[in-house]
């Protein structure tokens, strides 16, 4: 017979306001197996915890019923309490009369809320008589870390991870690592060469000895749980044998054929064997089989860059590959895109040549871009004289679905009025924007400075169009400061287009088995408190896919996701709940119904043998590293096999037979 | 009996004669000569605000130059005068260009070294209060007085009487004196200045909402440093009940400053006062009181006096050597009721 | 709603020039919270505020900035200069602004228009500063 013990918590006037906990306290003590009962003002308070734990030891009682808030607030106080008193922390259940009671009742005479607080405890005694003792899962750890995306992020997040002694591998889907930071020209508050900051820390990531460099590379697969996940990467061909490769740059020089550069947003030509712009690492060269004759022609015919390569590491015949790796953790930072000027016909975007990103103006600005970093214009190579920018083109624009702040729009824009005034003197700029959002440190000083000292024009509103008239591109907004329409011709139009997340970002998701959100920007399991971590254990989260961030904050998230990770590799191996699935191999009819139903793919088949080692058939086993207790496999089951550690059948029936 | 250097400026030697005379009676009991300035022009009222307006420089240069000659000290009661010659000695002092410029104007080689004090400093730092409070004859029953500033007192800061906004040199004056002073919220707020001149609605307006806002706060008297504010806070109230000095130049009131914005579509005003302008019923006469939605609305008429004429009465002055009668809301009844002065008063001492 | 055409750009900066030398205040300064309007005594009787006057003159609306009656009836009582949090003083606008304007022989109040019997019973000091401000 068990001896269990019922804590009944006021909450202060949060649960004695609706229900008479004395009475509850009181009347549990006719409940079978109740030992003892108390009454307490608040239960999660130290003197509260000391009561629990002495009544355990002075009544000798085995099983603890916990009457106050949702597990969700205190389970770990009490059962940690309750471990100390002696008890196996599983034996004590927490029966949730605030949440599920107090708080949605109104009744002040109390007697809904006390009748059904009784209900609730009544159910949890009748649950917890038939705990059994748990123990605690232990899973090995591979002290090995993946890092998907190769941008500042992801590198930085390498580097760290790496520095303290662990292997990295860093897979990036383009030719280089880099990033979206690698095309910018300059960057906020400092001024500061984006590449000058950045190459550097791409050659350290690339010849670090701990880490291993994926490019031109995708996660194909992920499977497994925390410290324990095997990767699956697609190598996609790069037509040149990286072993062989010298980083020589003869085959490109050679190759007779060009294409737009997709790196200069097409504003630049690239050749058909190239690098993306002339600091890539690695700096071997990809073949673009799209355009290159060799693939889309005859293949007879050119071949030139095999004839010069020295090394001979020409392979026009090359093919995907996949390598397998194990890996204990997985940092997720695969960054962002803009939205393109096809989605602003208002802007003329798609039909005006000079109407660009405010990426492409990256580009025209730096010096490795495809106007060595002079400002010409798309259309006729001129020299702009008027340049408008339209901050928010997309941004905080729910016709556009994009309901949020790009956040990072404010400060570039300044930051582009500064470069083409530095360029082009005589140049005016002018700029639409709705609210200035200068929050970082140093940035508020930075978009005055383009205001007072860089004559920059900021007109406070949207702009309604832009359009053609005697072959100029004419700009319509309004300025309410003034409480003016605005009318303006302009050479350049520069949209400050919205962050969105990355094309695939959502099927990344679904193989890592992550969440997002309604844009596709990955979730954090807490916005505030655990910014770099999944809800998926073992699976982290750096830079612009979780959000739009600038430079500064995806360094930090890269930073902060490496700590979590080497946390993590702190251990030997990790303990988790063991609130999981368990198997009857006596009753499995191998029907695999739980294998199908499984979101976490945690049904694994085993082999039952016979002495000499022969197969005699195969059952259903859960992988305990990966299974979360979710008890689909239990409904799923026809057999009655599978049950549910801390909530099986038999106590979820007793609990119910109990209302 | 000491002596300080005292430059009086063209309204207290005309149009608020009681002002001077209160002050220099009152100083004169108080054992300080208020020796006037051997020669003196105006100080140009409003200090020149644009850096190349130098021309506006030069009169109150001239007498910060004529200070220099009695002594390197001057004081002032007007405000106007006291902003105007604290703001130039400033210029004279900081900007060497313009300094330069004036000095070769005017053949002098002045560096902007005097002294400008107010009468109120004078009376605080070389009298000292606690010493004034001593000197006190008349009891002023705590009379309830609300002390208005205004704003060439206050601001710009780096001319303002104890650097402006949180200063309570006023306050204490009063308080040294016998009175309650009563520290109400628009002490500090414009009384419609020179626009006395042009524009007597928001004359009327910005100086009822000064009134009203003295009165709210128990205010049975309000004093000033300024003979503009002293004009204004008065002929306003006599404005709102009728028969008035202001009202028969109404026909000045709004029309030429209004010009040809007539034509112009009015929805980017508000639909408050800015809207409403001009009044269609502008120099048809008596004006209406300006009355909108939250307006402070003044009771009774509050009497206005100069803050030497509160010092003279406590000094234990006849009311005829304050021209308390020449006020055009008379005090007496007011300090007769509290029993600060006899029915029939007989000069003391 | 007018409208404004920011094309002539040379023009429109001439005219900023002006008031920015003419005033002292280097008018890029002001972000446009609106403070001066905020604190402005003499808002309620304007046109248009004082910071959408200095809108104007930012953007270089020279018309527009002169034809409203804000400026004449700024009595620099500089509550706006006491509360700029950019340190800008508006006054000295509304000052450069009234003597752009004089210049031009536009004036507010003709002498003629001065009412009788007002210089002789005001203070002398309103009429000086009347005189100053207002009369070409």
């Amino acid at each position: 017979m068990s001896k269990i013990g019922v804590f009944v918590c006021q909450c202060g006037n949060n649960i004695a306001g609706t229900v008479d906990t004395a009475k509850v306290a009181d009347e549990a003590k006719n409940l079978p197996g109740v030992v003892h009962t108390e009454n307490c003002r608040f239960l999660c308070s130290s003197p509260g915890q000391q009561l629990v734990k002495e009544i355990i030891k002075t009544n000798g009682l085995d099983k603890v019923v916990i009457a106050a808030c949702s597990p969700h607030m205190h389970e770990k106080t009490f059962r940690k309490a309750s471990e100390e008193a002696g008890l196996n922390p599983f034996q004590c259940e927490i029966a949730n009369i605030r949440e599920h009671c107090s708080w949605v009742h109104e009744d002040k005479t109390k007697v809904i809320g006390t009748e059904k607080s009784l209900d609730i405890t009544r159910m949890t005694v009748e649950r917890v008589r038939r705990n059994g003792p748990l123990d605690k899962i232990r899973v090995p750890v591979t002290k090995k870390a993946l890092v998907i995306g190769g941008g500042v992020a992801g590198i930085q997040a390498a580097l760290d991870i790496a520095e303290a002694g662990h292997e990295v591998i860093l897979v990036e889907k383009e030719p280089s690592i880099g990033g979206q930071m690698a095309k910018l020209s300059e960057t906020f508050p400092t001024m500061d060469c984006s590449q000058c900051i950045l190459t550097p820390k791409m050659v350290e990531a690339a010849h670090h000895p701990k880490i291993r460099l994926y490019t031109y590379s995708e996660v194909e697969s992920v499977e497994g749980y925390i410290g324990n996940f095997t990767v699956k990467i697609r190598k996609k061909a790069k037509s040149v044998i990286e072993e062989l490769c010298t980083e020589c740059g003869e085959c490109t020089a050679k190759c007779p054929f060009t294409a737009p550069n997709e790196f200069d947003s097409e504003m630049g030509k690239r050749k058909l064997i190239y690098i993306p712009f002339p600091q890539a690492v690695p700096a071997i060269p990809i073949i673009d089989r799209d355009h290159c004759p060799k693939y889309v022609k005859d293949k007879k015919k050119c071949g030139v860059c095999a004839k010069v390569c020295g090394p001979n590491c020409i392979d026009f015949d090359q093919e995907d590959t996949f390598v397998t790796e194990k890996v204990g953790a997985v940092l997720v930072a695969t960054g962002y895109e803009v939205m393109g000027v096809e989605r602003f016909p208002e802007f003329g975007g798609g039909r005006y040549k000079d109407v660009i990103t405010g990426l492409d103006f990256e580009r025209l600005a730096s010096a490795s871009g495809p106007t060595g970093g002079d400002i010409k214009r798309p259309s006729d190579g001129k020299v702009p004289n008027r340049v408008v920018f339209i901050e928010c083109s997309g941004s905080r624009d729910e016709s556009k679905g994009v309901a949020y702040c790009s956040n990072i729009c404010c400060m570039y824009t300044a930051k582009h009025a500064m470069l083409y005034k530095h360029k082009v003197h005589e140049g005016q700029s002018f700029i639409f924007y709705m609210d200035i959002r200068c929050g970082g440190k140093r940035y508020e000083e930075f978009h005055r400075r383009a205001v007072e000292h860089e004559g920059a024009v900021y007109l406070r509103g949207r702009v309604s169009r832009v359009y053609e008239r005697n072959g100029r591109l004419l700009v319509q907004g309004a300025d309410t400061l003034s409480g003016s329409q605005v009318e303006l011709e302009a050479d350049l139009v520069v949209l400050a287009t919205a962050v969105v997340p990355r094309i695939g970002a959502k099927d990344l998701a679904k193989r890592l088995g992550i969440s997002y959100d309604g844009y596709g920007f990955y979730n954090e399991y807490h916005p505030k408190l655990r910014p770099v971590e999944t809800a998926t254990a073992g699976i982290y989260l750096a830079g612009a896919c979780i959000g739009p961030v600038d430079i500064p904050t995806s360094v930090a998230q890269g930073s902060a996701a490496a700590s979590k990770v080497l946390a993590l590799f702190s251990n030997e191996e990790l303990s988790r709940e063991p609130v999981v699935a368990e198997v009857n191999t006596a009753t499995c009819n191998a029907c695999w119904d739980c294998e199908t139903a499984c979101p976490y793919h945690a049904i694994q088949r085993e082999a039952v043998k016979d002495r000499a080692g022969n197969v005699l058939r195969y059952v259903a086993k859960v992988n305990e590293g990966v299974c979360v207790g979710c008890g689909v496999c239990v409904a799923a089951c026809h057999s009655k096999t599978i049950d549910l550690r801390g909530y099986t059948d038999a106590q979820i029936y007793a609990a119910i037979c109990a209302l | 009996m000491t002596s300080i250097p005292y430059y009086p400026g063209c309204t207290l030697n005309t149009v608020a004669k009681p002002f001077d005379l209160s002050a220099r009676r009152s100083l004169k009991l108080l054992g300080i000569e208020l020796a006037e300035l051997a020669q003196w022009n105006c100080c140009g009222a409003s200090f020149p605000l644009t850096p190349n307006n130098i021309i506006g420089l030069t009169g109150p240069t001239n007498v910060l130059i004529q200070s220099q000659k009695a002594g390197g000290t001057v004081s002032t009661l007007c405000s106007f005068c006291y902003n105007t010659l604290r703001r130039t000695n400033q210029v004279i002092k900081e900007d060497e260009g313009r300094r330069t410029v004036i000095n070769d104007f005017l053949g002098t080689s002045y560096e902007g070294d005097v002294e400008v004090v107010h009468l109120l400093e004078v009376l605080r730092d070389r009298l000292g209060f606690s010493e004034l409070k001593k000197r006190v004859t008349r009891n002023l029953k705590k009379l309830k007085v609300g002390a208005y500033y205004g704003c060439t007192l206050l601001r710009p800061k780096s001319a303002a009487i104890d650097g402006g906004e949180t200063t309570r040199i006023f306050e204490e004056f009063l308080e040294a004196i016998g009175c309650e002073a009563i520290e109400f919220p628009n002490r500090g707020e414009c009384c419609g200045s020179h626009l006395a001149m042009s524009n007597e609605e928001v004359v009327v307006r910005l100086s009822g909402a000064v009134v009203a806002s003295a009165q709210a706060f128990g205010a049975e008297l309000v004093t000033t440093t300024c003979p503009l504010c002293f004009y204004n806070l008065e002929r306003s109230q006599k404005a709102q009940g009728s028969d008035t000095l202001l009202a028969t130049r109404s026909e000045a009131v709004s029309d030429p400053l209004h010009g040809d914005w007539l034509s112009r579509p009015r929805q980017c005003l508000s639909p408050s006062g800015r809207g409403q302008t001009p009044r269609a019923d502008a120099g048809k006469g008596v004006s209406p009181p300006m009355r909108e939605e939250g307006d402070q609305t003044p009771g009774a008429t509050l009497p206005v006096l100069y803050f030497t004429q509160l010092l003279g009465l406590a000094l234990g002055l006849p009311e005829e050597e304050l021209g308390l009668g020449e006020n055009l809301i008379d005090p007496r009844p007011v300090l007769r009721a509290k029993g600060i002065v006899r029915e029939q008063l007989v000069a003391s001492s | 709603m007018m409208k404004i055409s920011l094309d002539t750009i040379s023009e429109q900066n001439a005219f900023l020039d002006q008031v920015e030398r003419e005033s002292g205040e280097d008018l890029s300064r002001c972000y446009q919270c609106g403070n001066c309007s905020g604190s402005c005594p003499v808002s309620f009787a304007m046109e248009i505020p004082v910071s959408q006057v200095i809108r104007f003159v930012q953007l270089g609306q020279e018309r527009m900035a002169l034809q409203a009656n804000s400026m004449w009836l700024c009595v620099s009582c500089l509550q706006c200069q006491a509360r700029c949090p950019k340190c800008l003083d508006p006054s000295k606008v509304m000052e450069a602004l009234r003597r752009m304007s004089l210049r031009q022989g536009k004036g507010p109040v003709a002498l003629a228009q001065v009412p009788d019997g007002f210089l002789e019973r005001s203070p002398q000091q309103a009429v000086v500063a009347g005189f100053r401000k207002l009369i070409p």
